[in-house]
């Protein structure tokens, strides 16, 4: 059975909302976490990303100051980011589609609308623990691979040059652990 | 394709683009083991269980923080800052409100943020529909035990919801694309199907 140390894990929380937090928090505890840093706006959640490496980022996407879009755009800068490949799950009371389809467009990792759940929040730290997913850059895009799974049957224009390259993926920690095993 | 050690990034390049593995730091975090009957899951909802005696106080401080917003737009007039932060504490809302025990206060809440969202010009938002949606949201917190409440804060909310996307299909007639946004369902937890 595959395990997530949550103890092994630094995390930062980057929400304005002081109860979201402290649920945050204790979610985080719960599963075992004991590393958990907490930004209060995006301005501090930089600071704080900068100074702490975490190895997982919770963002809220509206804050003063700047804003959860902004911090993402700020972190993926290669050569700028002291990790730009750093996993970023969104943590959003926006439910629209479009809203989805632009924090992916910005280079987010997983997506959670609100209100959280203690399994859906377990859920997406686990797929971005367990299944890595390489990043993509283009002229106009930085972050994780936007492609979850390959369609055999898509029939639309390919945005991508290249062939073989749109393929290639990262094997899960998941089925690593299952050869070791 | 570039081959490095599994510390550093591994980059295949293309024509317009290119393909990175990034070293994985979490690798670290992954055990396999026999199970051991320890569920995570479980573990954090009965922590978040111990938080829920807080939960009542905290929706009212967030209903306190609506009205200050509100009394402030009320004061000054809609200005970018007003309007953000009446639309966060609004957004909070609808965001927190199920966690917390009011799931009948997300729809009114989002009908709020929708007002503020998607009026092009704020200077138009009725304040009148301000006021009756912080209203609406302050009386189901405050009237959350009585018996008939589900009835209750549903016609309040159909009935805000009508005005609100009556009032933002006329200010959004020259904005198809808008509008197609608008009018599209709302997916917010608590509200319920006609």
């Amino acid at each position: 059975m595959v395990h997530i140390d949550f103890n092994k894990l630094r995390f930062l929380v980057v929400d304005d909302n002081l109860h979201m937090r402290r649920i945050l928090r204790t979610l985080l505890h719960g599963f075992g976490a004991r590393d958990v840093v907490e930004a209060e706006d995006g301005a501090s959640g930089l600071e704080l990303f900068g100074q702490n490496n975490p190895d997982i980022i919770f963002l809220d996407w509206e804050m003063p100051l700047f804003d959860g879009l902004e911090l993402i755009q700020m972190i993926r800068q290669p050569g700028a980011s002291s990790n730009p490949f750093v996993p970023i799950i969104m943590l959003t009371g926006h439910t629209e589609r479009t809203r989805v389809t632009t924090a992916r467009d910005a280079g987010i990792t997983e997506f959670l609308a609100k209100p959280i759940s203690a399994k859906g929040l377990y859920q997406r730290v686990f797929s971005v623990v367990a299944h890595p997913r390489p990043f993509i850059r283009t002229a106009r895009y930085f972050g994780p691979e936007r492609r979850r799974t390959a369609n055999a049957k898509y029939a639309g224009p390919e945005r991508r040059r290249g062939g073989a390259a749109d393929t290639i993926g990262q094997i899960g920690l998941i089925e690593k652990a299952k050869t070791v095993a | 394709m570039s081959q490095d050690r599994n510390d550093r990034a591994t980059v295949a390049t293309y024509p317009d683009h290119e393909v990175i593995v990034p070293p994985n730091r979490l690798q670290k975090a992954v055990t396999v083991a026999k199970p051991t009957g320890f569920d995570p899951v479980a573990r954090a909802e009965e922590a978040l269980g111990n938080l829920a005696g807080e939960f009542a106080d905290w929706m009212d401080r967030e209903c306190t923080k609506l009205d200050e917003a509100r009394q402030l737009v009320k004061a000054e007039g809609f200005m970018e800052e007003t309007r953000d932060a009446l639309f966060r504490c609004a957004h909070d809302i609808k965001g927190e409100a199920a966690t917390f025990g009011f799931p009948l206060v997300a729809p009114p809440a989002d009908s709020l943020c929708r007002l503020i969202e998607h009026t092009p010009d704020i200077a138009q938002i009725p304040l009148g529909l301000v006021d009756q949606h912080v209203d609406a949201i302050r009386a189901i917190v405050r009237e959350n035990a009585r018996a008939d409440i589900e009835e209750v804060a549903w016609n309040l909310t159909r009935r805000l919801r009508e005005v609100t996307d009556e009032f933002l299909r006329y200010e959004n007639r020259d904005r198809p694309e808008i509008l197609k946004i608008v009018m599209s369902p709302s997916l917010v937890p608590g509200g319920r199907a006609d």
